[in-house]
């Protein structure tokens, strides 16, 4: 498949363009979502020192959701506000994972977030994303390859940050490391939808975008399985989407409830200039 | 300049020179004393009878400040007698790191109390900063992230002052790189 250098270029080829946007919507919307699960942990992590970090880790990955509805409204699906708020629960793609909220209650009542759960999600996921990005280097679509390379400058530190807390946990044993076995358990059951493609992916291939998601798969799976045995851990088999397949529109209550929330004040006067 | 222009690339009616002393005056709203040419943000600056194009950098990807600096930048250059019209936009190649504040910023940035970007050391992956109080080499960072995008909170073991230092970010941090202090 030979380079696309611009939206002007990829808007000349009908099928290509559709799977591009298809996979420019699954990039934006898993770091949209999570950076809001992240934003709810303001004040309520762990440290101040976390508070910190946690928040300027959500900051930057709503940046690089930005970054994708910024090269999905320069291939006419619109202004990035509007995609990013939106958009119903039917049309979103990111993974069901990394929409389930954080925990029970909510940010203003009685919040009992659990932090090996978000600990477990983040590191998993940021393994993933930047194995996900060192391929979109090589993407066909020249403007995602400079995406994701400036992506990948900040999610370096991301990454980082999540491998600390997740080994630290672990090694701990007790409670911490009961609890860390259970939130693996729980987000093991829902990372198939993370690593799946969704209805396009062949084509997604075909076009030259993204390597194949099985060799991706493979690699996520190889790296999992030597950090469980460098850690005493206990094997997995695949990975489940047990609540639906998020890149094909399914959805759970929790996106509906996160949209709400997120989307009031757009809500309120959606034509409104920020 | 980073960008590969020269100031003196002109048509001959000393119009870009212009622009990019305007340029200088353009700061970030965050570390105040810095310019957008200081922090490296200007890629290109083109003139045509009067019509100025501006290609910058956007430094951190999620930094509420850009959208600010981008206007900032519009009205700055539209000021400059002889310019008819002026257009800024973002582009992202090459990428912006912290290896592209100027020597003239990292100098700006130590007087405000701010350290520059630590600088990698590639053979062994580790990286030095100074305090910016007390010149010792003895810091150590506390939390890569700070209280913006672009800043790290550290201490200094000699002056025990704690410190923010502008937060390095590279393109290849290389194998060994671990964050951590050599």
């Amino acid at each position: 498949m030979q380079r696309i250098e611009n939206a002007q270029e990829a808007l000349h080829n009908k099928r290509y363009k559709e799977v591009l946007v298809e996979l420019l919507y699954q990039l934006a919307d898993d770091d949209f979502i999570l950076s809001f699960r992240g934003s709810e942990w303001l004040g309520l992590a762990p440290h101040i020192e976390e508070d910190v970090a946690f928040s300027s880790i959500s900051q930057n990955t709503m940046g690089h959701a930005y970054i994708y509805y910024q090269l999905l409204s320069d291939l006419g699906e619109g202004n990035v506000d509007d995609l990013a708020h939106g958009r119903p629960p039917g049309v979103r793609k990111n993974a069901v994972l990394l929409e389930e909220e954080n925990g029970t209650g909510t940010y203003l009542d009685e919040p009992r977030f659990d932090w090996a759960f978000t600990v477990v999600r983040n590191y998993f996921y940021e393994v993933y994303k930047k194995m996900k990005l060192e391929l979109l280097k090589q993407s066909s679509y020249v403007p995602l390859q400079h995406a994701a390379e400036n992506i990948l400058k900040e999610q370096y530190y991301h990454l980082m940050h999540w491998d600390t807390w997740f080994r630290q946990l672990v090694q701990a044993g007790g409670e911490a490391r009961e609890r860390m076995e259970k939130a693996i358990e729980r987000v093991w059951d829902e990372f198939g939808g993370v690593l799946s493609y969704g209805p396009l992916g062949e084509e997604m291939v075909d076009f030259g975008l993204i390597e194949k998601e099985d060799v991706l798969r493979k690699k996520w799976l190889t790296f999992m399985e030597e950090l469980f045995h460098s850690l005493g851990m206990k094997k997995f088999d695949e990975p489940k989407m047990k609540k639906g397949n998020g890149r094909a529109g399914e959805h759970i209550e929790d996106l509906t409830k996160a949209l709400q929330t997120l989307s009031e004040v757009y809500n309120v006067n959606p034509s409104a200039q920020w | 300049m980073k960008g590969g222009e020269s100031l003196f690339a002109d048509q001959g009616d000393g119009l870009k020179e212009k622009v990019w002393n305007a340029l200088l005056e353009v700061t970030d709203p965050e570390i105040p004393v810095l310019s957008v040419v200081d922090l490296g943000m200007i890629e290109e600056v083109q003139v045509k009878s009067g019509r100025v194009t501006i290609k910058a950098l956007p430094t951190f990807m999620g930094c509420p400040a850009l959208d600010i600096i981008q206007k900032n930048i519009e009205e700055k250059v539209a000021t400059v007698e002889g310019v008819k019209a002026v257009e800024v936009s973002f582009i992202f190649n090459p990428p912006w790191t912290s290896d592209r504040v100027t020597e003239e910023g990292r100098k700006k940035l130590k007087e405000f109390g701010i350290a520059p970007a630590p600088r990698f050391i590639e053979e062994d992956g580790s990286w030095t900063v100074d305090c910016p109080y007390c010149g010792s080499p003895y810091t150590t960072i506390e939390n890569i992230f700070g209280p913006t995008a672009c800043r790290s909170l550290l201490y200094c073991k000699s002056c025990r002052n704690p410190f923010e230092a502008m937060k390095p970010v590279s393109t290849g941090y290389g194998e060994n790189f671990s964050g951590k202090k050599g």
